[in-house]
């Protein structure tokens, strides 16, 4: 390849709006999915009959983020009544090969964990019961020893020489490393005017579906295959990796999906393991399996984006021109890879020059494993990440240039006598005119309104902030895009990989009816609605009487590996593959309507239902005689013509070529632009961070549908306003998940949803797509995290954003040193909890009794068991080691834990150490502590301090109330300990001190 | 996300949920609008083996003025008591804060005295209650109680109920003459637990203000500083006293931040308006 775009020329089709003279298509045709979807009459995978028989299925998680598993003994689950089988990984690894990851490091992975658990919420065994509540109470039975490892969090740290390793075969966590140079970057830098470097972070976030994942699996004895029907959404080369893993030819794994989809965002791609473990706990069940994902299941194990840290150094001039940049990316996949992960990086890289002219890159990926969630593809695949860095690049040159930002992106953007451009790392924009989108969205945006709030609320000693962010989105992946992830020598080994191929059928039956079938698989845009648009154009038709089917059935649809429902496939891939069908039907009709009608088939207009002669009305025939005839009386078709009426057509872009030894690669097929700006306003009471108009301007060339179009961009400007300000998924250091609930996992709600603006630029139709059109589905995911961030960097002046801009974290920024405490000495007081979630506290009691009594308790198991709440056994297991069965909680929330306590570094009686852990279905801690005795007026001073770590279930949906739950359970114990000892008891200074402020308890 | 067994008794009677209570304890529990309760259900959290349905106990379900008190039966949902026509008038404080209880949905199904017994230390209605120090009526087969506000939330979800007990109302102190109040909720999202909630309350006797999601329940102050320093390193004081925990959504130093600040904020804005 070339290093600049001069050389590419793209062919542009002829333009084609069917022969009706009207045109569906750019118009808001109202959704023909909304009637069902509004009565109620969806049909959602949960909502299918299942067969007779067919076990529900639940899963055991693990509560520990690291931790080798010694034991699994499943015999007391399975004699449960209702418990038909229980799979473990040990089953898994026995039944499957490892599923296949597009990288060279040797991982395993089987869907369940095996051997060792990388995450809190690994899954660790199914139960499949008669129902799922009986599946439930099962899980309890479940007996796993694990033997806690440190985990490790940070991805920077997990890369260091003496980090925890999560996959020992790996011998590393950073699995994977990768170059890329294009043009010269090294001379760019050695000759830069100027030079800026700083890292960032992007945040771990999802858009988790409304409906999680559902899948009914069935094992075929007949022939050892599978029935799997699922909201699984594609690309269906997943396909090749279950069918690889489940041993079968695929033919033999059949997949359905349903005919609706509560939202996809493709989180629902990694579902794909979970299909196969479900397939091989049909085979051991003997019956079919249905699992659905409830929503503590999706948070806290489903699939997050990548978390990333970049750092970015950039080349630029005096006047802000950037002519190289430098990118050290580490790429945080959490505790497994599953393909087609770590695939947004890569699908990114084509485009890593973003709008700009710049031409020299030097980018590094380490792909890395850390003891978090496993990531997944979710909307925005990579895009979030990297403009992340380019954009706050951009505004930094600015506020150091002391310029515009606006007018340092002018001076970064890319010309509009550019295109076709080959980017440097290898996108081709097919098209484009950035600097006229800009304009546009600036005037009818009215930046110059904003800019005159931002001077008005200033003048008032607040804090506002306008920040700007282009993006390119690039739609329908190339599928060879992955394979960059491989060495050149490999890659030309295993031979090229490019293109998409996308599947669509337009059909005439006899009755003058049409039907679509296309291989999108939607999950709630209105493809149904949009492909009849197109249809409707071609035929001459009213795209309400036309059927589209969008469902997918592996055995019996056309389909292939690129089929299904993401990367913005669909207005650029499933528009052009179902205009191109519609055209040969068209052809074929007119073809046996030019005998009728006695005129040249290509002068046929198609209208109203009509085939008819242009030039005499009276001319004309319905199209449904045509239609039929070609069922009835094939043997009067024209000669060589295939009987019936039924077009598929295969497509894929010839613009989507392997990758060059470079690396370079057309990551995907057509370029889009969006330009946005928004204002900020700060709340200097509160910090509450408010964005008060947000401007979002798109150039996806050809519009199909205008209030489609204006569903995605709204819809993803949401996903991408919730990353700005509210959406995150939070892990202690101790690995424990904190976002397990819609209470703290928090989405952006209509409530929150600032006004937004959207700008609908004059199109740059694109040359590579049939109809002009390009995808618009993911842009704002990109351009909206970095747009507020840049507006919050404005509005206080700071260089870095931590993602989500909570008002705790702009109080952090802004607040001087906290007033000092009073009213009560620090020793005293019960110590809030300090760094990370680590809940650690001190308070004292006086016991009335000496301290060789307290001690004496405190040491024997009896009085130890007495003391203990909720205390049902205990037992020494060794010397000063205690094993206790207990029944504890906080108010209606209780559980059964096993606790192991060892006491040391005893100094009777004044001083011991303690530690332990605990562990039950709500979760599991461990801990230490110190007890000091000291003899005093009306007895014994038991003063104590402690430190624990909660993981398991009641972190992940009670962080809130940990840390008064930790305190009020070792309360519980001294005050057990003082009622022992005789009280009443008589309180602490605190306490006293606590009464006296009217906090008494 | 499936409940753990248990028994359903759907009480016609009040007898006879306190019959239910009386024979299974502390194994019982009350499920009213069941807002709070039913997701501690479904995870699991809690897994008591009866639970006694009281929404069928169309007697507990009024709102009634006796005296100083506005009286809450043990049924009346939240929405119903936001309904009342006099509310604005005669209970201020519940006016402004019960809309920050949950979302209207939850608010359609949820009772006020439920919101009590479930005892969230963000909960806008203890906080409500604890200001106006108001009173919780339990009945139980021995007999009847009433406890104060501050006696019956004794900690994080935890109350002074008694096992056989059932809370049968609530009873807040109606509006007195000149008594003006004040309302701030910080949030991340409309609806959400509160990061910190503050009552502020102005009477002929008394400055006050009412903080809840800071410390482990609903606390309250009172405040008589004569100047703006002694009002400020009050207002610190009753901060550090509050303490505070880091979770997710904010830090302990940023709720103790909010309590100085609104705190401050709602003083001025009571007293003022009392002094109009």
């Amino acid at each position: 390849m070339s290093d600049s775009g001069k050389d590419l020329t793209l062919e542009r089709p002829p333009p084609d709006k069917g022969a009706a003279g009207k045109s569906y298509i750019g118009q808001s045709v109202l959704r023909v999915e909304n009637r069902a979807l509004l009565n109620g009459r969806g049909q959602f995978c949960d909502d299918l009959p299942v067969k007779r028989g067919t076990l529900q299925a639940a899963i055991l998680r693990s509560p520990h983020a690291h931790a080798e598993i010694e034991s699994i003994d499943v015999s007391a689950c399975l004699a449960r009544p209702g418990v038909h089988a229980v799979i473990t990984g040990e089953d898994m690894r026995r039944h499957i090969a490892a599923m296949k990851v597009p990288l060279e490091a040797p991982l395993e992975y089987y869907g369940l964990a095996v051997d060792k658990v990388v995450f809190a919420g690994e899954a660790v065994a199914v139960v499949c019961a008669e129902d799922r509540y009986l599946a439930e109470d099962a899980l309890d039975d479940i007996e796993v020893v694990y033997r806690p490892l440190e985990p490790v969090l940070d991805p920077l740290k997990a890369v260091e020489e003496d980090a925890p390793v999560l996959h020992p075969a790996v011998k590393s966590n950073l699995i994977s490393k990768h170059h890329f140079r294009h043009g010269e970057p090294e001379a760019a830098f050695d000759s830069a005017e100027r030079r800026m470097s700083f890292d960032i972070v992007y945040p771990r976030n999802s858009i988790p579906p409304i409906e999680g994942f559902v899948c009914i699996a069935e094992f075929l004895p007949e022939n050892d295959g599978y029935d799997v029907i699922s909201n699984f959404p594609g690309p269906f080369g997943m396909h090749s990796v279950m069918a690889w893993s489940l041993r079968v030819p695929g033919n033999k794994l059949r997949m359905r999906s349903p005919p609706n989809a509560g939202g996809n965002f493709g989180v629902k791609l990694t579902m794909f393991p979970s299909i196969v473990v479900m397939c091989v706990a049909s085979k051991l069940a003997g019956r079919p399996v249905k699992w659905v994902e409830d929503r503590l299941e999706h948070l806290v194990a489903a699939n997050s984006a990548p978390n990333r840290v970049t750092r970015v150094e950039a080349a630029y001039t005096a006047a802000g021109e950037v002519t190289a940049l430098r990118l050290e990316h580490w790429d945080d996949h959490g505790g497994h890879i599953r393909a087609p992960m770590p695939g947004p990086i890569f699908r990114m890289h084509g485009t890593t020059s973003n709008a700009y002219k710049l031409r020299h890159l030097d980018v590094t990926m380490n792909i890395v494993v850390t003891n978090k969630c496993p990531s997944g593809a979710v909307r925005g695949f990579g895009g979030p990440q990297l403009y992340y860095a380019t954009e706050r690049l951009m505004q930094r040159i600015a506020v150091v240039l002391d310029l515009d930002p606006l007018e340092v992106l002018r001076r970064n953007i890319l010309p509009a006598d550019v295109f076709p451009y080959r980017a440097p790392a290898g996108a081709v924009y097919d098209s484009g005119n950035y600097g006229r989108c800009i304009d546009e969205a600036v005037a009818e945006g009215r930046l110059e309104d904003l800019k005159r709030r931002r001077e008005e609320v200033r003048a008032q000693g607040k804090y506002y902030g306008i920040g700007y962010a282009v993006g390119i989105e690039p739609s329908q992946s190339n599928m060879g895009y992955i394979a960059i992830a491989k060495s050149a020598e490999k890659r030309k080994k295993s031979g090229p990989k490019d293109g998409a191929i996308v599947y669509a059928t337009v059909s005439v039956d006899a009755s003058g009816s049409i039907n679509v079938v296309a291989d999108s698989v939607p999950q709630g845009q209105g493809h149904a609605t949009t492909l009849s648009q197109i249809v409707a154009d071609q035929l001459g038709v009213a795209p309400e009487a036309i059927m589209v089917n969008t469902d997918l059935d592996t055995q019996k649809d056309a389909w292939s590996i690129a089929s299904g429902n993401y990367s913005s496939r669909f207005a650029a891939a499933v528009g052009s593959a179902t205009h191109l069908a519609a055209q040969r039907v068209r052809a074929k009709l007119a073809r046996i309507a030019s005998g009728t009608l006695n005129r040249p088939a290509e002068d046929l207009v198609f209208s109203d239902s009509m085939i008819r002669d242009p030039d005499n009305p009276d001319n004309a025939v319905p199209l449904y005689r045509i239609a039929a005839l070609a069922h009835w009386s094939p043997g009067s078709l024209p000669e060589g013509m295939e009987p019936g009426m039924h077009e598929r057509a295969a497509w894929s872009a010839k613009e989507l070529e392997p990758s060059n030894e470079l690396g370079e690669i057309n990551c995907e097929l057509a370029y889009g632009f969006i330009f946005d700006f928004c204002g900020v306003e700060i709340d200097p009471v509160t910090f509450d961070v408010k964005v008060d108009r947000y401007v979002t301007a798109h150039d996806c060339g050809t519009v199909l549908n205008p209030a489609l179009l204006e569903g995605q961009v709204g819809g993803s400007f949401a996903a991408g306003f919730g990353a700005a300000l509210y959406e995150e998924f939070v892990y202690g250091e101790d690995g424990a998940f904190y976002s397990g609930s819609f209470a703290d996992y928090l989405i952006a709600t209509a409530a929150e949803m600032p006004p937004l603006d959207i700008v609908h630029c004059t199109p740059s139709p694109s040359p590579v797509t049939l109809l002009g059109a390009k995808g618009v589905g993911e842009g704002n995911t990109y351009t909206t995290p970095v747009c507020i961030a840049n507006a919050v960097a404005d509005a206080l002046g700071i260089d870095d954003v931590v993602l989500p801009v909570t008002p705790s974290r702009v109080a952090d920024l802004l607040l001087a040193e906290e007033q000092a405490r009073v009213g009560a000495p620090e020793s005293e007081a019960p110590e809030a909890s300090g760094s990370g979630r680590s809940l650690t506290g001190e308070d004292s009691v006086i016991v009335p009794a000496p301290p060789e009594e307290v001690w004496r308790s405190l040491l024997d198991p009896d009085s130890l068991a007495a003391v203990i709440p909720g205390c049902r056994s205990l037992e020494t297991a060794g010397e000063n080691r205690y094993r206790a069965s207990v029944d504890m909680g906080v108010g209606p929330v209780r559980g059964r834990f096993q606790a192991d306590v060892r006491l040391f570094d005893l100094e009777e009686p004044r001083k011991a150490k303690l530690e332990g852990s605990l562990s039950g279905p709500l979760g599991s801690g461990s801990g230490s502590g110190e007890v000091h005795l000291e003899a005093c007026e009306g007895g014994t001073r038991v003063s104590y301090s402690y430190r624990v770590k909660v993981a398991g279930k009641v972190a992940a949906v009670g962080g809130r109330m940990l840390d008064g739950a930790a305190r009020s359970l070792i309360q519980q114990f001294f005050r057990a300990l003082v009622s022992q000892a005789g009280g009443p008891a008589r309180r602490g200074l605190w306490s006293r001190l606590r009464e006296r402020l009217g906090l008494s308890s | 996300m499936k409940p753990a067994p248990f028994d359903l008794l759907i009480a016609d009677s009040l007898e006879e949920a306190l019959a239910c209570l009386h024979e299974h304890g502390e194994d019982a529990r009350i499920i009213a609008g069941g807002q709070s309760l039913m997701a501690m259900l479904n995870m699991r959290l809690a897994h008591p083996s009866v639970l006694v349905d009281v929404t069928r106990l169309r007697d507990l379900s009024y709102i009634r003025c006796k005296g100083d008190w506005l009286e809450v039966g043990a049924t009346t949902t939240q929405a119903e008591l936001l309904a009342w026509p006099e509310l604005a008038t005669r209970a201020p404080l519940l006016a402004q804060a019960l809309p920050y209880v949950g979302h209207f949905q939850t608010r359609n199904r949820g009772t006020v005295c439920g919101s009590l017994c479930h005892a969230d230390p963000s909960s806008e209605i203890p906080l409500a209650l604890a200001t106006l120090g108001g009173e919780v009526v339990l009945k139980s087969r021995k007999g009847k109680r009433v406890l104060a506000a501050q006696d019956f939330q004794t900690g994080m979800l935890t109350t002074a109920r008694r096992p056989d007990e059932m809370v049968v109302a609530a009873r807040f102190r109606l509006q007195e003459d000149l008594a003006r109040f004040g309302f701030r909720e910080v949030a991340r999202r409309h609806g959400d637990f509160a990061i910190v909630s503050i009552a502020a309350m102005k009477t002929a006797k008394t400055l006050c203000l009412g903080v809840g999601g800071v410390a482990e329940r609903p606390t309250i102050q009172t405040f008589d500083a004569q100047s703006a320093e002694d009002l400020e390193a009050a207002l610190n004081a009753f901060a550090w006293q509050l303490g505070g925990s880091d979770d997710i959504h904010a830090s302990a130093r940023y709720r103790r931040e909010m309590v100085r600040r609104l705190g401050h904020t709602l003083l001025q804005e009571v007293s003022n308006a009392a002094a109009s």
